[in-house]
């Protein structure tokens, strides 16, 4: 008989249990600081940054001779390039991932697509900016330019779309691809309307990823999309998007480091934060707008 | 003799290496409940895919022998499996209902169809559940979710979307092995009452149930069909001594 097995202890008789008491204490601790540095980041960063946010930093380009600063030409470069770039790479992605999990038939040719998405999305992204650089700007001779900028992000967050796709559709159970198949329907109504409505919460975080990482990009969008604070975008949708202008975190990067100027800096910083918060919202509003239909 | 509505003559299938199905020919009669019976990998459950080739979407499988529907070839060239589906319905082991209102779930198979009037489709939702006896529970939530329902409405839920598509075959994979007792009773009754308009072959583990709903019952073992006769007959007088073995419950 082993004697800790014992039933000689009462079941109100209390065992004190000092690990317990300190993992738990840790854990608590770890997760409390994660959310101190989160608030602690986005408090400092709008602190700072918004006494220099006014009207006329938010509405006008930035004035070399009357010396002010703007940043609107940034708000609306940012815009178009992450608004482009979702519209050729969404369908592009999902396809992908449809292709991929519920078509392809060969396994080891989508284990190497697999590993070939997953090594592209952790490479450095000034790479893709030689690379956009070299076949965008001069080889397809769109030079310098937004829509440079929008091919060079497109091949960027692709393979971040389609991994989390991927990955939303092999949540969705096999059970219901039977029960639509076992009804007579095809593939792709099968596809249509149960495993896209089913997987659609994943795919939205691969857009909220993607979006994440195209407005973080810098480096790679100075080399192809240009830094010109000043470009107003004018004319046909083609004319304004082969122009060249600077986003939002190329200009930060500018006068972070180049200018020196960290108030405006912080209130671009801000701007930026606001502008992740309201586009991750409206597309989580509008998945669930699809959802519901 | 009933009058034969599925003909299988020399089935063999091979997943990959294995040998699955071994040279079955057995006949499912019109209006009949035929139940496969066996220990678990016997291939009966796989013997019920080929029906509606469910099987085709499993990669390596390899299937020759012959089915016919109604003297037409299954397997044959240019078959639509759209339209043989629609003929064999089917209903799994684990209730499915998509994650969608009771009323789309009811309506999923007709609407692939090509049914879009709105009052036929009214029409099909209440007739194919009362046909499932379930309409009486849900006709007053039809906008709700289908998984708010108990696993055993889900299954129910799960016979009306397949009956809503007017199978003439009704295929059921151990439709009762996750449901409770209370449940369970209600589907056997249903199948007894669908027999008179459906053609059913059912797969299950409990010879109690093979016993008490099935007209036919055919016992499977390593992938051979050792026995298909009428369920009286097989209970009461197996040939095959590995029959009476398994009946008895020496085996499996």
């Amino acid at each position: 008989m082993v004697d800790v097995l014992a039933n000689n202890r009462k079941i109100t008789d209390k065992k004190n249990r000092p690990f317990e008491k300190i993992f738990y204490s840790a854990i608590f601790i770890v997760a409390g600081l994660v959310l101190a540095m989160v608030i602690y980041f986005i408090a400092v960063i709008l602190i700072r940054g918004l006494p220099a946010v006014t009207w006329s930093f938010l509405t006008t380009a930035p004035n070399p001779i009357k010396k002010t600063i703007g940043i609107f030409p940034s708000i609306v470069n940012t815009l178009y390039i992450i608004v482009f770039t979702l519209i050729i790479c969404v369908p592009i992605g999902v396809g992908g991932a449809i292709y991929l999990n519920e078509y392809a038939k060969n396994k080891k040719f989508v284990r190497v697509i697999e590993f070939a998405t997953e090594t592209l999305s952790g490479i450095p992204s000034i790479l893709y900016g030689v690379f956009g650089y070299v076949v965008f700007c001069l080889m397809f001779g769109l030079k310098v330019s937004l829509l440079a900028g929008i091919f060079t992000l497109t091949i960027m967050v692709l393979p971040i779309m389609i991994r989390t796709s991927q990955e939303a559709l092999r949540s969705v159970p096999k059970s219901y691809r039977e029960g639509a198949l076992g009804m007579g329907a095809t593939k792709w109504y099968m596809v249509r309307t149960i495993l896209l409505p089913s997987s659609l919460g994943g795919i939205l975080t691969g857009i909220i990823l993607s979006i994440g990482r195209m407005v973080s990009e810098s480096a790679a969008l100075l080399l192809v999309a240009g830094g010109s604070a000043m470009y107003m975008p004018k004319g046909s949708i083609l004319d304004q998007l082969s122009g060249s202008g600077s986003t939002l975190s190329v200009e930060l990067y500018r006068y972070a480091y180049s200018r020196g100027d960290n108030q405006t800096a912080f209130g671009i910083a801000a701007v930026l934060i606001i502008i992740v918060i309201l586009l991750n919202l409206l597309t989580r509003y509008i998945a669930e707008r699809l959802n519901k239909k | 003799m009933s009058e034969i509505k599925i003909h299988t003559k020399n089935l063999d299938l091979y997943y990959g290496d294995v040998y699955a199905l071994k040279k079955v020919g057995m006949d499912i009669y019109r209006h009949n409940v035929t139940a496969l019976i066996g220990p678990s990998g016997c291939g009966k459950s796989t013997y019920l895919k080929t029906l509606n080739r469910m099987n085709d979407t499993v990669a390596g499988v390899k299937i020759t022998g012959d089915v016919f529907l109604d003297g037409e070839d299954v397997y044959g060239k240019g078959v639509d499996v759209t339209i043989l589906r629609k003929k064999i319905g089917m209903v799994f082991q684990s209730p499915n209902p998509f994650p969608m209102s009771i009323y789309d779930n009811v309506t999923y198979g007709p609407r692939m169809h090509g049914v879009k009037k709105r009052i036929v489709l009214d029409e099909i939702v209440e007739k194919s559940l009362q046909d499932a006896a379930i309409w009486d529970e849900v006709k007053d939530r039809l906008k709700k979710p289908a998984l708010s329902l108990s696993g055993g409405q889900q299954q129910r839920l799960c016979i009306a979307r397949a009956l809503a598509t007017q199978p003439e075959v009704l295929l059921m994979d151990e439709p009762t092995s996750a449901l409770d007792p209370i449940s369970t009773t209600k589907i056997e009754e249903l199948v007894s009452q669908l027999k008179r308009k459906y053609s059913i072959v059912i797969v299950t583990h409990n010879m109690q149930q093979a016993a008490r709903i099935s007209d036919y019952t055919a016992f499977f073992l390593l992938g051979e069909l050792i026995e298909n006769k009428k369920t009286q007959a097989i209970f009461s007088a197996p040939k095959d001594s590995r029959t009476e073995d398994y009946i008895t419950g020496r085996f499996g």
